[in-house]
């Protein structure tokens, strides 16, 4: 009797739990940040009605969490900036695999896991970016040519342990080799101004004030810098386009999203991310951070544009992931800080 | 006993998770670290602390000493302005230091384009960063050590005199080795914050061993040996902790005959200048001109940013701060009078061991709380589905007791450090006579201790709240659904680079911090008439 007691007045103190978990909501863990998602998520809940929450932390706590959590996690999708992150997810066990038409035909096949567990939902180029006055477009070719001695003392370069370097490094080792590709690390290294930035606006301050003739940055900084102050002597250069150099191609990252090895609404989840790769909402997703929308059909926005096009890099961009570990260990062999 | 004993063991969680990683040893990434990392970033670290240990305790003290004892222009004004850069996150001074006077900076930018003059000392230096990390951590000694100078008495200061030593020699071997245990305490904290600081050290890009705990964990996607390496840190700082504690066991710190008023030195005009310009300098530096910086950029973005929902992030913020600051002061409190009642070596092994939340890497402890917390909560989920067909992801994790926890973990010797140190000063013939008045032990705590360390009490809860105003990793991982804060603003903007946007959450955690150092300051007049 008096454990039907306890079991009823139990059950009444956790309807209070059980009522929000009935609705079809989605629960997204993002490591992409509020202002970037929330606008997303307004317009979806405008579109479809269906409810989103979100918790935003870095990419490391967020997947520890999910770990943790296991089967009794909250969270229907991951959201995370970085290749290198998703793999890492997809290695750990923490997504799982869809079949999805929509987001095969919406997402070019280098920005999406093979199998099938993340997918690309915009695009982030590390190009370069030089001083007007200091640098001709035509002394720029390669990020392999920054290793040669004539740019000794003229590189600016962001510290190695930003994801956005160390899968561009990881990168360079899937097409050269690590051997080869540490060599060029070393040149980059030799030519350095000073000792690495700890963010990519920083360094690009400092190719504008002539403390350094270029650096290597992701063209959504520079974006944001020239808004704010058009007059620096800044520009952006596409390197590696000549189809005949053996890595070919702007190297090019993502932010993405796979749905959770445990999701309570994996339908919903799916729903969600096909929607974040259509027409009507990859503008908002890659132009609220001036990115370049991943599904081809959908033009970047226009001051991005502005910038001129570019041959990506077509190796999938998983190998950022599983040659992280790799590229890391070689920038602290060649002492890139 | 048993209660400070509970509370160790709570602290111990995430301590007992982080060894446990020894589990399974990642042989190559530490290997990998230990050849290519660990003796640059060792020596890093030691110079890191020494450095700011003699920066944060040469300015602390000084200042201490300047407000406490001495009569100057602006003296009342520097009394409690000295504290307000600890409402200041140490990463916003060091964004702003590094704005200012890099390459790029307005000062080098003038000198160079100005004057053609270059070569000045790097910012983005190991000097740099000591020097901010000085400016940033001083007043948890100056707050602290002002209190011992306030309270040390007359008569021994006097009797010094009287035997024929100069005042300098009387500063040096009666007042500075009487008020040893408070600037050890603050000595401490401010040590430990360092050596878990990864945001400033991020900004100079200066390794650390930290750092290197962050690297293996987000760079080669390796907990495991994050924790080891967090394991090793924690086990330096209990070691460093216990053999200073060692060293001072046999002293005793009771104020000899409290006077009533202590009178001040009357410095002469020159020396008050100095004084007043030495404060003023370091008041300008460490608090005004970020301040300034902050201001200025939070012009230009606050008709964007500034919503509605900022009042809820200022409300969750000031209510967690407040909540938390509460707990902290109380549980320090009984940990503290514990080891007064009981003193012993076991004793003060369970103190040192429940105030290790602050060694940690702010994030190693978020997850080493987090991990228990959700093991817990799935084996209750999993019970509940059996037994009520309960049907939810979440019992324990999402709520707020749990962040409060965290927070009371992570911060309990920021409390405990001042309330520990105000509690040598109460003599046991206070005691005696209490108790042979007929007072209780209740009576005892709440008519004689309390009101005698009110100074520390206030003290403690400063530091608890401004602490966990900043703090990130943790209300990051364990926050419920729509409870962001003021940090978490912040943790939005800076990271995806955007200092300039982070400044309006910042400036709004100052001025959130501003509010306990000026209730505590308003107290301490009120006590003082």
């Amino acid at each position: 009797m008096k454990r039907t007691q306890t079991k009823l007045l139990a059950s009444l103190a956790l309807t209070a739990w059980i009522l929000p978990a009935l609705a079809q909501d989605i629960v997204v863990y993002s490591a992409r940040n509020e202002q970037l998602i929330k606008p997303l998520f307004d317009a979806y809940t405008r579109d479809t009605g269906v409810q989103v929450k979100f918790i935003t932390d870095k990419e490391g706590p967020l997947m520890a969490r999910l770990k943790a959590e296991g089967k009794n996690t909250p969270a229907d999708v991951l959201l995370t900036v970085d290749a290198g992150n998703l793999w890492q997810a997809s290695e750990e066990g923490l997504l799982r695999p869809i079949r999805s038409k929509t987001l095969e035909t919406n997402v070019p096949a280098h920005l999406r896991d093979p199998g099938n567990e993340w997918f690309g939902l915009s695009v982030r180029a590390r190009t370069m970016v030089y001083n007007t006055q200091k640098v001709k477009p035509t002394d720029l070719s390669t990020y392999e040519d920054l290793a040669h001695p004539k740019w000794k003392g003229r590189l600016c370069l962001r510290t190695s342990k930003k994801v956005y370097n160390q899968s561009l490094v990881a990168m360079m080792i899937h097409e050269y080799g690590e051997d080869k590709t540490e060599a060029m690390v070393r040149g980059w290294v030799d030519n350095l101004a000073t000792s690495p930035f700890p963010d990519d606006t920083k360094a690009m301050e400092a190719v504008a004030a002539g403390q350094c003739d270029m650096t290597l940055v992701n063209t959504y900084y520079f974006g944001r810098l020239m808004e704010k102050n058009p007059n620096l002597p800044l520009a952006i250069f596409w390197p590696n386009q000549n189809l005949k150099t053996k890595s070919a191609g702007v190297h090019v990252n993502i932010s993405g999203a796979g749905v959770t090895r445990h999701a309570k609404n994996p339908a919903g989840a799916q729903k969600l991310i096909e929607w974040l790769s259509s027409d009507k909402a990859q503008n908002l997703f890659a132009d609220v951070n001036l990115e370049y929308p991943v599904n081809p059909k959908v033009a970047p926005d226009r001051n991005v544009a502005a910038w001129g096009s570019f041959r990506q890099n077509l190796v999938n961009v998983k190998e950022a992931g599983s040659l992280q570990i790799k590229a890391v260990k070689l920038m602290d062999r060649a002492s890139y800080k | 006993m048993l209660l400070a004993l509970a509370i160790a063991a709570l602290v111990l969680v995430p301590v007992v998770v982080t060894f446990s990683s020894f589990a399974r040893v990642e042989g190559d990434i530490l290997a990998h670290l230990i050849e290519f990392a660990l003796p640059e970033l060792v020596g890093n670290t030691l110079w890191l602390i020494l450095g700011v240990g003699l920066g944060v305790s040469v300015l602390g003290v000084s200042l201490a000493w300047l407000t406490a004892m001495c009569e100057f222009p602006g003296r009342r004004l520097f009394d409690w302005a000295l504290l307000l850069p600890l409402a200041l996150p140490a990463y916003v001074t060091a964004f702003v230091a590094i704005g200012l006077l890099d390459f790029t900076g307005p000062l080098q930018t003038w000198l160079r384009e100005g004057w053609g003059i270059t070569g000045l000392p790097e910012i983005r230096s190991r000097g740099g960063v000591i020097l901010v990390m000085s400016l940033a951590l001083y007043p948890y000694v100056y707050l602290i050590a002002k209190n011992a100078f306030a309270t040390q008495g007359a008569i021994a200061l006097e009797a010094a005199q009287s035997l024929g030593l100069s005042r300098t020699q009387g500063f040096f071997r009666v007042a500075l080795p009487m008020a040893r245990p408070w600037i050890a305490a603050g000595l401490m904290l401010a040590l430990m914050e360092t050596l878990a600081d990864f945001g400033t050290m991020a900004i100079f890009n200066y390794d650390t061993f930290t750092t290197a705990i962050y690297k293996a964990w987000y760079s080669l996607f390796s907990l495991a040996a994050a924790a080891q390496l967090a394991s090793i840190l924690i086990l330096f700082v209990l070691v460093a902790v216990v053999f200073e504690q060692r060293s001072r066991a046999q002293m005793r710190y009771s104020a000899v005959g409290r006077s009533a008023a202590q009178r001040r030195i009357r410095l002469s005009p020159t020396l008050a200048a100095l004084a007043f310009l030495y404060a003023g300098v370091v008041l300008a530096i460490a608090f005004l001109i970020p301040l300034t910086q902050l201001a200025l950029w939070t012009r230009e973005v606050i008709a964007d940013d500034l919503d509605t929902r900022y009042w809820a992030f200022a409300w969750h913020s000031v209510l967690l701060a407040g909540i938390g600051a509460l707990m902290v002061v109380t549980v320090a409190l009984l940990l503290a009078y514990a080891g007064r009642k009981r003193p012993g070596p076991a004793m003060m092994w369970t103190q040192r061991l429940a105030t290790l939340g602050y060694a940690f890497p702010g994030a190693v402890l978020a997850v080493g709380l987090f991990i228990p917390v959700a093991a817990l909560d799935n084996w209750l989920i999993d019970t509940g589905r059996a037994w009520f067909g309960f049907d939810g992801t979440e019992i324990l994790k999402g709520t707020l007791a749990v962040m409060l926890l965290a927070y009371l973990v992570r911060f309990l010797a920021v409390g405990f450090g001042p309330i520990d140190s105000g509690l040598h000063r109460i003599t046991r013939n206070v005691d005696e006579a209490a108790r042979n008045l007929g007072t209780g032990a209740a009576g005892l705590l709440t008519r004689i201790h309390l009101p005698m360390l009110r100074a520390s009490l206030l003290t403690a809860a400063t530091f608890a709240f401004v602490d966990i105003m900043k703090e990130m990793p943790i209300t990051l991982m364990t926050r419920p659904f729509g409870w962001d804060t003021l940090a978490v603003r912040v943790f939005e903007m800076t990271s995806e680079g955007e200092w300039e946007r982070a400044a309006l959450p910042s400036l709004a955690i100052v001025i959130a911090g501003i509010i306990p150092i000026i209730l505590l300051t308003w107290h301490g007049t009120r006590s003082h008439n």
